[in-house]
């Protein structure tokens, strides 16, 4: 197998996480494409450590994996907390900090 | 330094890589079809099953790289604990059950452009850089290994997650709490 098939593949998905980080302006869409960003850039570890023949790719992604959990508890605290306050979670009403 | 890796893999398994190129292919083309359908469909949950087809992958794609445990590790966190999650939250959250209007808009322009630019740019750099690196995957990373990685050399980092991870739980639960 090419190492790049690996690299443009998750090139492609970051690409299509990012789009829907920028278009979508439902909360929970934006943190479901920052999944997908973070499943791009392990598919990047993945396919580095295998090239490498190195166990430190599969860590690092076992790290990210972990971390995302953490992430995702939090943001869907906080999307709960911003529809409870204001009955939406449209993301561009959520400008209190706005001078 | 991998040349002599590279000649024996397109002398002795050129075409023994046939399968594990149209799997890679055949899952590559569903993933992307999803992710697609994920950030663009109306309806929450219906992003929320595209997700799951992206997540299950991504597991695939893992065990073509021989790496079985983040594959395992994927299935169970991602497809298991935070879909779950997500659903709960869209079931929270949204009246109706899914209908998102939110689709669309001024911005869908400039985010099209803005991802389309960032593909172009880092294809370029990629195509430019590894076009002809293979990966030569003998054996399937042991378990062994990677736990002997992460309690050695690791240990800090893991410790770190771990408290990370009780922090964020502790830290939801007194930001979703009611008064």
């Amino acid at each position: 197998m090419i190492l790049n098939q690996f690299l443009l593949l998750a090139a492609i998905l970051f690409c299509i996480g990012v789009y829907g980080v920028l278009a979508r302006r439902n909360g929970i869409m934006v943190l479901m494409s920052v999944e997908i960003i973070l499943n791009s850039v392990n598919i990047n570890l993945v396919a580095f450590g295998a090239f490498r023949d190195h166990v430190a790719g599969e860590v690092f992604a076992l790290f990210v994996i972990a971390v995302a959990a953490a992430e995702v508890g939090i943001g869907l605290a906080i999307v709960l907390l911003i529809y409870r306050n204001r009955r939406s979670i449209d993301l561009t009403e959520a400008d209190l900090l706005k001078g | 330094m991998t040349s002599v890796g590279l000649l024996g893999a397109a002398a002795s398994g050129g075409d023994l890589f046939v399968a594990q190129n149209v799997f890679f292919g055949v899952i590559a083309v569903v993933m992307i079809v999803s992710a697609i359908r994920c950030v663009t469909t109306r309806n929450v949950v219906h992003a929320a099953l595209w997700l799951v087809l992206v997540l299950a992958g991504a597991a695939a794609q893992f065990i073509l790289l021989g790496s079985e445990f983040v594959a395992v590790t994927q299935v169970l966190v991602y497809i298991g604990a935070i879909i779950v999650l997500f659903l709960f939250g869209i079931m929270l959250t949204t009246a109706s059950m899914g209908d998102d209007d939110s689709v669309g808009g001024e911005k869908r322009l400039m985010a099209g452009l803005v991802a389309v630019l960032l593909g172009v740019v880092m294809g370029i750099a990629l195509i430019d850089s590894y076009s002809d690196t293979r990966v030569v995957i003998d054996e399937p990373q042991r378990f062994g290994a990677v736990s002997d990685a992460i309690f050695s050399q690791y240990i800090v980092a893991f410790e770190a997650v771990s408290v990370l991870l009780l922090a964020a739980l502790i830290g939801a639960i007194v930001v979703a709490r009611k008064e």
